[in-house]
């Protein structure tokens, strides 16, 4: 009987290192992964790194709108305060913007995605039918009307992004649930008496996995595009809090006399979004090794 | 076909149903009062009350709904709370601008994004193809917005090229046409090289290669036109979120379109234009939506039999 238990452990560690090792083969998804990787250490050290009163929003005005320089590598805003400073501590805000928001409409959309799928007809066209008005309202202004109906701040701007996010994840499930329900051990588990949340839970979902978690990933930078740009028009988190789009808001009033506002958070943006789409491509290589790129 | 456009047409009433109540019930939620947004702060409390009581906001949910509904079919969608114009003519005021805007950025887009597309696909796995590809990554990667503060600081700010807001003119619209543009140029070149991968690996290429056609006719002539169908889909969809989805660009360059007006009137708490806005925009994205459709059919004979068998 032990022995037996062994065998499993040892069959799902090999897909482990199988996907590792055909994630590895990609350079620019490792070269995604260790910059993600250090992100998340920045984001979650930000206050040991940082003192949130003294290096953050303390303003010092006699040094505002200096330009880049060793001691200001990104210059001073406005108030004088480190741009450096202000853009690293706003890590935290964009990655746990854009992770739990994806998260949260991921754990949503799946279910719904899945039982649509899985259970088809009458209740498949009715979920289909409300995943589709959704998707004819524009998604940022979908998130734009939640926020405002809800009220800006950073919980809100999530549920806000993740409510935009379900229709998403709903459709790619029911798409591979679809596919997945007429393998021949689906059938056989029906055969057998296997209650319907039972073969969805361990038959179906996890042969659907790969191409969910694709797109997740994928979805996170979209999301945190998103936040910054909510932010951006004053509906997302406010200032003083240093979230990148808020800083890319303040740096409008200071395009001509201190461009070096307006360059750095945009560049914190785009890097953060290339690496988690790095490592999105990198995942959909090693997940399913018939595509190449 | 003619037959199948009617009922598609028909087919967008229940979802101006559906959006429409989506969002009448959203904003139902919204704590704000209607009558202080009109009347202001200074208003008294028997001045509020008559202005509930004359435009209906003391009636309950459904009675308003209904009352609302109707109204669409009408071409009324209320009154602005803010400004006290009919929310019909603030909407097609606004929309010529944020049309001009999503055409002119289609495109940009189409402009930048099939050459690089073929050009990856038939150059595939060589430097042309990683160019190509690391533009088109790049791209995918930059808020649009910040896109847009990028150029008003390059060709406006420093070189005093074009303006940077407002829009009068040819030379306002090329620095928003530019920003929309290229942030839909990653996915439109994505899915051209792919398409185009698609079919050069066809047999009736290689058939036409045997015959000696030129290597030009063969790309354009053969490939390309049977690559159209997802790429035209893609400029649909791309189209169908600028209508409704420039917002940010609008806001960055000041232009006086639909999105910028709905923030604002947001901010203002104005929802009766947010609602009829939206339902409205709804209806557009359908019709947008439906035009593709019916380019499929005049692409590709096979999808115009197709429509008429139903």
């Amino acid at each position: 009987m032990k022995k037996e238990k062994d065998t499993t452990i040892s069959v799902k560690e090999n897909r482990a290192v199988e996907i590792w090792r055909q994630y590895r083969r990609n350079k620019g998804a490792m070269v995604g992964l260790a910059i993600l990787i250090l992100l998340i250490l920045v984001a979650i050290f930000a206050d040991v790194i940082w003192d949130y009163n003294t290096d953050i929003i303390d303003m010092r005005i006699g040094n505002r709108l200096a330009p880049p320089s060793w001691e200001h590598p990104f210059g001073t805003d406005n108030y004088g305060r480190d741009m450096f400073a202000r853009i690293g501590y706003g890590t935290r805000y964009s990655l746990l913007i854009g992770f739990a928001s994806v998260l949260i409409g991921t754990l949503i959309g799946v279910p719904i995605g899945a039982i649509s799928g899985y259970v088809g007809g009458k209740v498949d066209n009715v979920i289909m039918r409300i995943v589709d008005t959704f998707t004819i309202i524009p998604s940022l202004l979908m998130t734009i009307i939640l926020v405002s109906v809800l009220g800006t701040n950073l919980f809100n701007l999530m549920i806000a992004l993740s409510i935009s996010t379900i229709p998403v994840m709903t459709r790619i499930t029911r798409a591979s649930v679809m596919v997945a329900r007429n393998n021949d051990y689906i059938e056989s588990a029906r055969a057998i008496g296997a209650p319907t949340a039972t073969i969805l839970l361990k038959h179906v979902l996890p042969n659907c996995f790969s191409p969910i978690l694709v797109q997740a990933t994928l979805r996170v930078g979209s999301s945190i595009i998103s936040a910054a740009g909510l932010s951006y028009i004053g509906l997302g988190v406010p200032l003083p809090t240093p979230e990148w789009g808020a800083l890319l808001s303040a740096s409008k009033s200071f395009i001509i006399k201190a461009q070096h506002m307006c360059l750095f958070p945009g560049l914190a943006i785009m890097i953060t979004v290339m690496v988690i789409n790095l490592v999105g491509d990198g995942l959909r290589g090693a997940l399913d090794p018939k595509l190449k790129r | 076909m003619l037959k199948y456009i009617m009922k598609r047409i028909l087919a967008i009433i229940p979802v101006v149903i559906a959006v429409s109540f989506i969002v009448f019930f959203i904003m139902d939620f919204v704590p704000t009062d209607a009558a202080v947004t009109a009347l202001g702060d200074g208003a008294t409390e028997e001045e509020l009350e008559y202005y509930r009581d004359t435009h209906g906001l003391n009636d309950p949910l459904p009675v308003r709904y209904v009352r609302y509904m109707a109204g669409i079919f009408h071409g009324d969608l209320g009154t602005s709370y803010a400004n006290q114009m009919p929310v019909w003519d603030l909407f097609f005021d606004k929309f010529p601008n944020t049309l001009r805007l999503a055409l002119a950025s289609v495109v940009v887009t189409v402009l930048l994004s099939l050459p690089l597309g073929i050009l990856a696909a038939v150059k595939e796995n060589t430097w042309v193809d990683t160019v190509c590809s690391t533009i088109s990554f790049v791209g995918l990667a930059m808020p649009n917005f910040w896109l847009g503060l990028l150029l008003i600081m390059l060709f406006a700010v420093n070189l005093h090229w074009l303006p940077s807001t407002g829009a009068e003119g040819f030379k306002s619209l090329i620095l928003p046409a530019i920003t929309c543009g290229t942030g839909n140029m990653a996915a439109l070149t994505r899915i051209t090289r792919s398409s185009m991968l698609d079919v050069l690996r066809q047999d009736y290429l290689r058939t036409a290669r045997s015959k000696g056609q030129s290597e030009r006719n063969i790309i354009f002539g053969h490939a390309f036109r049977n690559a159209q169908i997802p790429v035209v889909t893609q400029i649909g969809i791309q189209m169908s979120t600028l209508i409704g989805g420039a917002v940010l660009t609008e806001r960055v360059f000041a232009w006086p379109g639909v999105g910028a007006f709905m923030v604002d009137s947001i901010q203002k708490s104005d929802f009766e234009v947010v609602t009829g806005f939206v339902i409205m925009l709804a209806i557009f994205v359908s019709l947008v939506l439906l035009l593709v459709d019916v380019l499929y059919a005049l692409l590709d004979p096979r999808i115009k039999a197709q429509y008429s068998k139903n």
